[in-house]
């Protein structure tokens, strides 16, 4: 019959508006009432079994954000001591695909390589957001945000992040990654435990070593944080007063990038 | 895989063509450059090789025992579209002074687009090719960029990684390092300002026939794009119109050309991963599959993947797939005027498709899943039931409504029916690939004719379809999606536990010298990656066999003598994605 398609197609269009309405008013709270409030429990991310269209009222609302969501890298600091988790070993700058990572290393007076940048860039317009640098960062000192909210209004240097922007407190790492953060605390405390356990059996030599190499690749973050911190404070405070007001005062979500 | 020539100490096909082949080793046949069109002709007629799957060239500038003599080596991979297997690699070598081969295009009219490729990129010759222009970069562009001593406007190093980023990285803006104005190389004498673009060759326009009883009406040429809501992107259709019936018909891209083979040398192996999800946006989950098979050829048993890493290689790929077709079909229909509201409800399960994706790889569209010899991160228990859930209960609800719907819409098939006709011997010719083929009843695909991973396990049919028009694709790519949430169910079911990486992760790939060929029967159709390692820790040439790309030799067959608008419905049939065509 002449028209028939066309009065399917109108019938599609009318199905799939009823199953969204449908489907919207069978839930507690319901999304599209009082779109804009966004109340408790709302669904933000389409459930599988739900019909019907899913929208959501951006920038309102934000879609809910798996772990695994990755954005312009962030860099962690151990909230206790202040301290970067960077040890400069410069894997990230060497693994970014479009090499958008710049890392000065730091050096003591003899001009001696010290573990920790003392600048750390990231061109986040030219950052691809693949995730090899949290990918193979081998301190867990660089990981992901959540945060894609950074529209500026120039490119240079608002899109260049230093250290400063990129710095997060490990706590933010540990609310957006819950199970990775998990794991990471139970294999750090676990090595912890297995290296404590050696050092005690042991004796000479084993501590000769370590003190023969005292801040190279065995540097993990866990022992950076519990044994050395009163020398490490001594050998950078200006560098941690300089970082730590702002981190102190803005440790929410995203706040380092604005 | 594909390399399997043997080596015997009579050449092979000696007797048939005498003198065309000069030397064989594990990774190709030498030919001689008088001969190759001899030996091509043969290779189809009589040995079965009638598919060119992929032409392209080889810079062996400074490459150990290499030679100005044999500066450039062409690589012509042929397959057997009917018996399927590996298929045969033909190389000609060339000399710097003077880079020219006969062309292949009256055998395999599908060389066409890919030998003004390696003639843009490369400056290599080809004799006898019929409109020998650029194609990717604009006519009055500088020497040729994928040469080995061509460098980019912010040239730094020849490898990454940099040495301007650690342990001294202070930053610099690339703008500032080199000053506007000095970043582009002119030729020698060259002012832009009185440069004049050379004007388009048309052959495409043909005086109408003299004394024909046609009504005399006026030729005119029309340019679609590279601005049109039709052409899916920046590509832009060079139509030559008499009336309203198209005479001619010429594909100009390039558009989004930023050289992704140079960026590809220029990167590490690794770094090529995630930037193959550039290329085909919508499929990078395949990107990615191709991409690590090919190196993983070179890697040997360091690159095997454990099994849950196939499956989960397959279960992302067969993913990619429906959300493709998907999005294919949803798109056709906007190029047949039915604006958003089918696309819409098409990829209504892609939002759910592209949120597992989001989930096991962090991103919805740039995947960057895969790694040579496994996936990156495993997937839990609940990815896999939410899996389950949308293969088993949502997604064949979804084609049955495609079905109902719009196989038998009279507006559709109105629309559909007859037009755009690739016979299959066309198809085949023209390098077709993908659904095009398949939709011209040849029943050619990787995934049976060439079994990668773990596909021989798996039941699914190859869809094909005997209409050679723009309905019988759809109803092929319609099939395919069905096929896949076959394999889909499959998979799911099966998929073992165990770890997800060969190894450990490690971020230098040590890459043993050879070269491979690695394809992957992407959504769009032969998605291959040609590899050449010298044992560096980068490749040292990084080929894209674009589908998108290769498809569109069929457009000016296909348009020919239909109407204007039949040419938008039959580019969308095509289904090309421009991140790939321009790569
Ligand atoms: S890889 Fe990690 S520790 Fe090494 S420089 Fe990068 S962020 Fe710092
Ligand atoms: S996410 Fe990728 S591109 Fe961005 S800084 Fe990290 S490695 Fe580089």
């Amino acid at each position: 019959m002449f028209g028939k398609g066309i009065i399917k197609g109108l019938g599609i269009t009318l199905r799939h508006t009823a199953a969204t309405f449908i489907d919207d008013m069978a839930r507690v709270p319901s999304r599209y009432t009082n779109a804009i409030e966004t109340p408790q429990g709302k669904l933000l991310r389409q459930p599988p079994d739900s019909k019907g269209l899913f929208t959501i009222q951006y920038p309102e609302e934000k879609r809910e954000l798996p772990e695994n969501f990755r954005y312009i890298p962030m860099l962690l600091y151990d909230e206790k001591t202040g301290k970067d988790r960077c040890t400069a070993c410069g894997i990230c700058a060497k693994v970014c695909p479009p090499q958008c990572i710049w890392i000065v290393r730091d050096m003591n007076e003899q001009g001696k390589p010290i573990p920790r940048p003392s600048e750390f860039y990231i061109d986040a317009s030219i950052c691809m957001s693949c995730g090899f640098c949290a990918e193979f960062c081998p301190f867990d000192a660089i990981k992901m945000n959540h945060d894609y909210e950074m529209a500026t209004y120039d490119r240079f240097p608002g899109l260049v992040f230093d250290k400063e922007e990129l710095s997060v407190p490990t706590s933010y790492y540990a609310s957006l990654y819950p199970s990775a953060w998990a794991a990471e605390e139970a294999a750090r405390a676990a090595k912890a435990a297995k290296k404590a356990a050696r050092g005690k059996k042991g004796g000479g030599a084993g501590g000769a070593r370590r003190k023969a190499a005292p801040a190279k690749r065995t540097a993990a973050p866990a022992r950076k944080a519990d044994a050395p911190a009163s020398s490490k404070a001594e050998a950078a405070p200006p560098q941690d007063e300089s970082k730590a007001p702002p981190d102190a005062s803005s440790p929410a979500p995203g706040g380092s990038q604005s | 895989m594909t390399e399997s020539v043997v080596t015997t100490s009579s050449l092979p096909f000696a007797d048939a063509v005498p003198g065309a082949v000069l030397d064989a080793d594990q990774w190709g046949i030498i030919v001689n450059p008088d001969k190759l069109v001899e030996l091509a002709q043969y290779l189809r007629d009589h040995e079965g090789f009638d598919y060119l799957s992929s032409l392209t060239a080889v810079d062996y500038l400074g490459f150990k025992d290499r030679t100005a003599d044999d500066r450039f080596e062409i690589v012509y991979h042929l397959f057997d579209t009917k018996k399927g297997g590996d298929g045969i690699v033909l190389k000609v070598r060339l000399p710097e002074s003077k880079p020219e081969v006969d062309s292949l295009v009256k055998v395999y009219p599908g060389a066409d687009l890919q030998e003004r490729e390696a003639y843009d990129l490369y400056g290599i010759k080809f004799k006898g090719h019929p409109r020998l222009r650029r194609i990717l970069l604009w006519e009055g562009f500088h020497g040729h960029p994928m040469r080995k001593d061509w460098k980019e406007p912010y040239y730094e190093a020849e490898h990454k990684p940099y040495k301007s980023r650690w342990p001294v990285g202070h930053y610099q803006w690339a703008e500032d390092r080199v000053p506007w104005g000095d970043n582009i190389n002119y030729p020698k004498g060259f002012d832009p300002d009185a440069f004049e673009p050379a004007p388009l060759p048309m052959p495409i326009i043909h005086e109408p026939p003299e004394g024909s009883d046609h009504i005399h009406t006026e030729r005119i040429v029309v340019n679609m794009g590279p601005q049109h809501p039709s052409t899916h992107g920046v590509f832009r259709m060079i139509v030559a119109l008499d009336g309203e019936t198209i005479v001619g018909l010429e594909p100009e891209v390039g558009y989004l050309h930023r050289n992704h083979e140079k960026l590809g040398e220029r990167n590490t192996w690794l770094g090529n991963i995630p930037f193959t999800d550039r290329l085909d946006y919508l499929s990078s989950m395949s990107n990615n599959f191709g991409y690590v098979l090919a190196v993983e050829k070179l890697l040997g048993d360091k690159g095997k993947p454990p099994e849950r890493a196939e499956y989960l290689r397959v279960i992302m790929a067969e993913f990619t797939r429906i959300v493709n077709h998907m999005w294919a079909i949803g798109f056709l229909l906007n190029d047949l005027g039915a604006f958003f509201t089918p696309a819409l409800y098409a990829i209504e399960e892609r939002e759910l498709i592209l949120d597992l994706f989001e989930a096991a790889a962090g991103s919805r569209m740039m995947c960057n899943y895969m790694r040579f010899g496994g996936v990156v991160r495993d997937v839990d228990e609940d990815w896999l039931r939410k899996a389950r859930d949308i293969v088993f209960n949502r997604l064949d609800r979804k084609v049955d409504e495609f079905d109902e719907y719009l196989t038998g819409n009279e507006i559709l098939m109105a629309r559909c029916v007859g037009v755009g006709l690739l016979s299959a011997e066309d198809a085949i010719a023209l390098s077709a690939c993908g659904p095009m083929l398949r939709a011209s009843g040849v029943p050619y695909d990787l995934r049976r004719a060439r079994p990668y991973s773990i596909y021989d396990r798996f039941e699914f049919d190859v869809v094909t379809d005997d209409g050679c028009d723009v309905y019988a694709r759809y109803k092929v790519r319609l099939g395919e999606i069905r096929q896949s949430i076959r394999i889909l169910k499959q998979a799911l079911d099966q998929i073992p536990e165990g770890p997800i990486m060969n190894g450990k992760p490690a971020y230098v790939t040590r890459v043993q010298k050879g070269e491979a060929y690695g394809a992957v029967e992407g959504p769009k159709g032969e998605l291959g990656f040609y590899v050449v390692s010298d044992g560096s820790d980068n490749p040292w040439r990084y080929h894209v066999r674009a589908p998108s790309y290769i498809n569109l030799n069929t457009l000016e067959h296909m348009t020919i003598g239909y109407k204007v608008a039949d040419s938008v419905v039959i580019l969308g049939a095509i289904d090309i994605v421009l991140g790939e065509t321009d790569r």
